[in-house]
């Protein structure tokens, strides 16, 4: 039994600089997999790395065993590996609905536009956007703007979904609001990543965490094994926080 | 629905004009539905993709000469028609496969220079085409008016055939994921559109009737040249044509067509010295106040009546 | 050793080229507008020039600083009366702006100054250099020359002066060099009369080596298209190595091949380029 998607040993340069180093990672069907690291930590280039947007420099990527390595992002989406942007891009001049249908028709399983359409106004009853299916996307709000995001990518039918940073730039309840769509988007079988810098956030949602620092996986685990680990520590606040809870637990 | 029976109608009043009698209308007739589909072609690439394309030229001159030459060798007209529509394709479908990866500036040089680089190959290939001495067609043998009607109704088809694509294309899988192109290219791409696909099949589609309507234009004047049918202002006025009217639509490209050519005319009449300079300003002034062109115009103003009536 | 004689001569050609297309290459750069215009621009400096020797009798050497003030003011005009309108519209709204703003300024170039090719024929001219085997027109040698001083003018504007660091600030981040207090349509505005002061600079200098016709605007524009994809975007030493790159490839194409082939040869590589390297020999940075 293979795992939904497996990253091994994978790099990605950029010039001299190494965004992914030697990353070896495995996420299994069902489960909400946190991914954290400080800003620069190579998550974003992660999620451009399994969807084909700057394919790895070394390493493979396999999707329930098969290599999607070299693939084009547009072959990746139609597999169902879908994502959130962390800047959110809509087609501007297009209603909510019809960004929403470009998903559908283009990577999911309708088989019309006019099926895309049907489909993706279930998408944004689902995710409390119905009301402004008609108005052109770019008259959204900002914490719309994330949801349009996520709706397009439930509406390619994923089986994995990268959510990168959807919460980024909400306010508390925002948040909220945010946490429990993925989790009831989990809940219909959906394998999610999250990915977010702010730690709460992801600790209260994942059923398992991966931490990157300088693009190299440095710890991996249960939520709290993870938020325990000196490195993770060291990562976010420094060694000599660090040491000093260290010295304070004792 | 709407659409098709608007082209129906536009198809029906055009077939009319024969009935005027009148040579000279029946030769802006032929121009206008010559700009037609040229601007209609356009509009595949810059229009609905958004690549601002300049091959348009280089795919009537292709056309053009394909035809010429197979003429010379004694095919039929309809193959050599045919024939030139298709050499047309295939070089679009290989060239945009080199230059559909740029991007903006990029593309629209890259567009132009296949352009000046086709009109190059013709003037260095005198054994073939004649080079800078042109190439005479053979003259069918009708009358004259016989054969103002022959060419006014094939470009007037063609005209038609471009539009029910058009129409076909902007509802359908491939119009949607060509507009997405056209608003977010990468967006578009991760959410599954095949964008380098989808591309080459719009620049395909915009070379496709550019190249039979070379064809039928050689076949028209009976004698082509380099600077005439690789002319740049093949590229540019369907451009204009399509702003005029209005980007992205159905109906747009056969507004502006008809429009631009009119207006060229009765400038060309009166003052032939300013003519380029009057073609200029209006371009000037269409794209200072109306960037989205006439029909954009007309719909909000119809909007505006509309909530004007509610209220 | 003809070989020498054709590099001569493909080095002249390429800073004269420089010239042409340094202006092009700012516009394009800083702005990101083509400016279907320049080769117009050209066109009209050379006009200056002509004008200059044949009623007041001005080297065109000396015309070239009176052009580019000409051309200074109207390219800064054009900016700040119609292109800023326009700046943050879509690629093929600004060339097709500048395309029909071409095709009023060369209408009205043939209506004043006619079809007809004319040529400034100088009184005194300088001879010929003879470097061993090679010969070379010393008028033409002279003009190349100052287009490379000129180019070089340029240069150190851009880095040295205030205005200069303004014109980069906004090449490199539009809304950071408006915060910064920037007044972003003034720059843009300088910027695109600075191009036009290039182009008219170069058309004088150019009077004396090609015939002047407002035919001959499309012939300049395209060179500067060239230069551009050759030596990469909007840098100052990008259109100097553009420049000598197609004054060499033409210089030697016309040899190998025979002259009529240059234009296919250029643009051929151009296409060649663009598909391989779009950012040009020397790639793309920020405007030094």
């Amino acid at each position: 039994m293979s795992a939904l998607l497996s990253l091994e040993n994978v790099s990605r340069r950029f010039g001299g600089l190494n965004a992914l180093d030697n990353v070896t990672l495995k996420v299994e069907a069902g489960e909400i997999l946190g991914l954290l690291g400080p800003n620069g930590a190579g998550k974003t280039t992660l999620i451009n790395v399994v969807t084909g947007v700057h394919p790895a420099t070394s390493g493979q990527v396999l999707l329930q065993g098969e290599d999607i390595t070299r693939l084009k992002p547009y072959r990746i989406a139609r597999k169902g590996l879908a994502r959130t942007f962390q800047i959110v891009q809509p087609f501007p001049r297009m209603t909510v609905l019809e960004n929403v249908a470009a998903g559908a028709v283009f990577a999911g399983a309708a088989p019309s536009l006019k099926e895309g359409m049907r489909l993706s106004q279930e998408h944004l009853d689902f995710t409390g956007l119905g009301h402004v299916a008609d108005k052109p996307a770019s008259t959204l709000t900002l914490a719309q703007r994330k949801r349009l995001e996520l709706a397009k990518g439930l509406a390619m039918n994923p089986r994995f979904l990268m959510l990168d940073e959807v919460n980024a730039g909400l306010n508390s309840s925002e948040v909220d609001e945010a946490l429990a769509m993925i989790r009831r988007i989990a809940e219909r079988g959906v394998t999610i990543l999250v990915i977010e810098h702010l730690m709460k956030v992801v600790v209260t949602i994942s059923t398992r965490l991966a931490v990157l620092h300088h693009g190299a996986l440095i710890a991996e685990g249960p939520p709290k094994t993870v938020l325990a680990d000196r490195g993770v520590i060291e990562a976010y606040l420094g060694e000599k926080y660090a040491a000093r809870l260290a010295g304070g637990a004792r | 629905m709407r659409d098709w029976l608007i082209l129906l109608a536009l198809a029906l009043a055009a077939s009319a004009l024969p009935l005027a009698g009148d040579n000279y209308l029946m030769r802006l007739g032929t121009i206008v539905a010559m700009y037609a589909v040229l601007a209609q072609s356009w509009n595949f690439i810059g229009g609905l993709a958004g690549y601002p394309s300049f091959a348009t030229a280089a795919f009537f001159g292709l056309g053009a000469y394909t035809s010429a030459v197979l003429l010379a060798h004694g095919a039929p007209t309809g193959f050599a028609w045919g024939a030139a529509g298709l050499m047309a394709t295939l070089f679009a479908a290989l060239i945009g496969g080199a230059i559909l990866h740029l991007r903006g500036h990029y593309f629209a040089i890259a567009s132009l220079a296949v352009g000046e680089v086709m009109r190059e190959i013709v003037n260095t290939t005198p054994d073939l085409t004649g080079g800078g001495m042109g190439m005479n067609l053979p003259v069918p043998k009708l009358s004259i008016a016989a054969s103002a009607q022959l060419f006014y109704f094939a470009m007037l088809g063609l005209a038609a055939l471009t539009t029910a694509v058009a129409i076909i294309v902007q509802r359908g899988k491939l119009g949607f994921g060509l507009r997405c192109i056209q608003q977010n290219e990468d967006a578009a791409n991760i959410l599954g559109v095949n964008a380098y696909g989808y591309k080459t099949a719009a620049f395909c589609l915009s070379a496709v009737f550019s190249g039979i309507a070379g064809a039928i234009y050689a076949s028209w004047v009976h004698y082509i040249e380099p600077p005439d049918v690789f002319d740049i202002l093949l590229a540019v006025k369907p451009l204009v044509m399509v702003l005029l009217g209005g980007l992205g639509t159905v109906f747009g490209p056969i507004i502006g067509a008809a429009l631009l050519i009119t207006f060229e005319e009765v400038v060309w009449r009166s003052f032939l010295t300013i003519h380029a300079a009057m073609l200029g300003l209006i371009i000037v002034l269409l794209v200072l106040f109306m960037p989205n062109g006439l029909l954009a115009l007309v719909r909000s103003w119809l909007e505006r009546r509309r909530k004007e009536g509610k209220a | 050793m003809i070989y020498l004689q054709v590099l001569a001569n493909g080095l002249v050609l390429g800073g004269l080229y420089a010239a042409i297309a340094v202006g092009f290459s700012l516009v394009w750069g800083v702005l990101n507008v083509i400016n279907l215009l320049h080769g117009s621009f050209i066109v009209l400096g050379s006009y200056v020039a002509f004008f200059g020797y044949a009623y007041f009798g001005i080297h065109p050497f000396i015309s070239a600083a009176i052009a580019g003030l000409l051309l200074f003011a109207l390219g800064y005009a054009v900016q700040a009366g119609l292109v800023n309108r326009v700046i943050a519209a879509p690629v093929l709204i600004t060339l097709t702006l500048t395309f029909g703003l071409d095709l009023i300024l060369n209408n009205a170039m043939l209506l004043v100054f006619s079809a007809d090719y004319r040529k400034v024929n100088l009184a005194s001219p300088l001879g010929s250099l003879e470097l061993g085997p090679i010969f070379l027109p010393g008028d033409r040698v002279a003009a190349m020359v100052l287009a490379f001083l000129l180019t070089a003018l340029l240069y150190r504007l851009l880095r040295d002066s205030r205005i200069g660091r303004a014109i980069i600030a906004v090449r490199m981040d539009r809304e950071a060099a408006a915060l910064m207090g920037v007044n972003v349509s003034r720059i843009n505005a300088i910027t695109f009369g600075l191009g036009a002061c290039m182009a008219g600079a170069a058309g004088a200098l150019l009077s004396i080596i090609y015939p002047i016709s407002p035919l001959n605007s499309s012939l300049f524009l395209g060179k500067a298209f060239v230069v551009c994809v050759l030596g990469g975007l909007g840098s100052v030493p990008g259109a100097m190595v553009g420049g000598v790159a197609l004054g060499l490839i033409e210089s030697f194409g016309a040899y190998w091949f025979g002259p009529e082939h240059a234009v296919t040869l250029s643009f051929g590589l151009l296409l060649v380029l663009l598909f391989v390297r779009p950012s040009g020999i020397l790639g793309k940075r920020g405007y030094e």
